[in-house]
């Protein structure tokens, strides 16, 4: 039993989800996905580099949108804006009653700015580089807040918003932002996980390119890899995950689909190197969630894998969950990463969704394309392939980790 | 160009700028903003791609001078002359 959270007003649930993944537009249709092995990864054409491999997103702007906001406005600010929407139809709130004081935002990036600056470089060298022509929407669409500020733009919402900055550990920091808000009083809903534009820039392929962490292959579908023997780098996609974060009491007393409850969660750093996991301090970070959910690791049902198929990252993961999972013969392991790509700063809010509704059908989706399992990424109940139905789940751990040696970890429970 | 070419030329850009707008009833002596949903961000939109597509600058003084399609005419006529 969970220990040391706490009474109904300090307890946080979910009770909305909305999402664009490459894969899937709704939850139904990701998680649909995710049990028939579909994957979303396409070639994709990118300037400079020409075809690349990337998860793209084919959600409609304008179901939410006039065209002029999608014109002035950034793509991860669409995407923040449709995930935001769809989250509060998801959570049937009347959100028209609400009181948009106590609404907050918050949305993790792995970065952002970088999509903007670029194309304004490139419209900038069809003008002989004179700065005239440097277009005054340059400064809105790379502020920090942006993605999160556009959103309370669309949704009139006048409560706190930002963007949380945490490299690939940032679908899980948006969330966490979410529920620190909600338990410190300062919102009521908290719209919080993360999202991803970084596939409009052909910096992120070529800078992965250099670091020889930029997945190839012949057949997209095949490309992301995790765990696998012959993998060979990251997929880079887009993408965009929010959820409605609640009180229980809230969620209570309006009646609300409770999809999980937030039962723990760390964030810690490496302090070691700027790209190289640190596997201790990510066993640190999944034990400090697990103490402040009060639950031991053998009471976790399903580990949501960060393994983005980088050779040395996946397995510093593995290592990490080895030790912390050591005797846990319940627990069953997958990754999301080898349907629809690395989604940066979506990737741990996506991962987390489609998992949630195996608390309902107690199925873990797997993990695909391992077609020979890497030795030093052996775990025990390491789903591969073909979905696993379980007695029940009762507890899900995601983890994400990024640049820079940062690493968070959410832990949710059934309702 | 012709003022009437300079009015099509300026609704084109609107055409781009504020894609949601119905342009075709535009009255070419009431002002834009009065019309249209522009905001100032639009309005240097418009200096700006004046800028980039005839090469003429609109210095911030005259920008009052951009009001309504007859007014960017009149306005422009002079240095769209040779356009």
């Amino acid at each position: 039993m969970r220990g040391n959270l706490l009474n109904d007003h300090r307890r946080i649930v979910i009770t909305g989800v909305g999402l664009t993944s490459p894969n899937g537009n709704t939850l139904a249709e990701y998680r649909a996905n995710l049990l028939k092995g579909v994957s979303g990864v396409v070639w994709f054409e990118t300037r400079y580099m020409g075809k690349v491999l990337a998860g793209v997103c084919t959600y409609d702007p304008l179901k939410y949108q006039m065209k002029k906001e999608v014109r002035r406005g950034t793509r991860a600010g669409s995407i923040s804006i449709y995930c935001c929407q769809e989250a509060v139809a998801d959570a049937a709130l009347d959100f028209h009653a609400l009181d948009k004081n106590r609404v907050g935002v918050y949305l993790g990036i792995t970065e952002h700015g970088n999509v903007e600056t670029e194309n304004e470089i490139y419209n900038l060298s069809r003008f002989n580089y004179d700065t005239k022509f440097w277009s005054h929407h340059h400064n809105p669409r790379t502020v920090a807040n942006s993605p999160a500020g556009e959103v309370t733009l669309n949704m009139a919402i006048t409560g706190p918003h930002y963007t949380i900055g945490a490299a690939c550990a940032a679908g899980n920091a948006g969330v966490i932002q979410g529920v620190q808000m909600l338990l410190l009083d300062e919102v009521d809903v908290a719209l919080a996980g993360g999202v991803s534009e970084s596939i409009h820039t052909f910096g992120i392929f070529a800078s992965f390119a250099s670091q020889g962490a930029l997945a190839s292959h012949p057949d997209p579908t095949k490309a992301s890899r995790p765990f696998d023997r012959d993998r060979n780098g990251i997929v880079c996609s887009e993408g965009g995950c929010v959820f409605v974060l609640e009180r229980l009491e809230h969620a209570e007393a309006r009646g609300a689909r409770i999809y999980g409850e937030i039962a723990g969660y760390h964030m810690n750093s490496d302090a070691s190197d700027f790209v190289l996991p640190n596997a201790q301090r990510h066993v640190e970070c999944m034990q400090a969630a697990l103490k402040r959910a009060g639950i031991a690791s053998q009471d976790i049902d399903i580990v949501s894998t960060h393994a983005t198929a980088t050779p040395l990252g996946d397995i510093q993961e593995c290592q990490a969950l080895r030790t912390v999972f050591a005797d846990c013969p319940k627990t069953h392991f997958n990754n999301t990463k080898s349907f629809i790509g690395h989604a940066m700063g979506a990737a741990g809010a996506l991962e987390l969704a489609g998992n949630l509704p195996a608390f309902e059908d107690g199925i873990v989706h797997p993990t695909i394309n391992v077609d020979h399992l890497d030795p030093q990424c052996e775990i025990p109940n390491l789903v591969l392939n073909t979905p696993k139905k379980l007695p029940r789940v009762d507890y899900i751990l995601n983890n994400s980790s990024g640049m820079l040696g940062i690493n968070s970890v959410v832990i949710v429970n059934r309702v | 160009m012709t003022n009437d070419q300079i009015r099509q030329a300026i609704l084109q850009i609107i055409s781009v700028i504020a894609p949601d707008e119905d342009l075709t009833h535009v009255k070419s002596d009431v002002p834009l903003r009065d019309q249209l949903e522009l905001d100032s961000m639009d309005f240097l939109d418009i200096v700006m791609e004046l800028r980039k597509r005839y090469g003429v600058e609109v210095p911030e003084a005259d920008y009052g001078q951009l009001a309504s399609l007859d007014s960017c005419a009149a306005y422009l006529a002079p240095k769209l002359k040779d356009k």
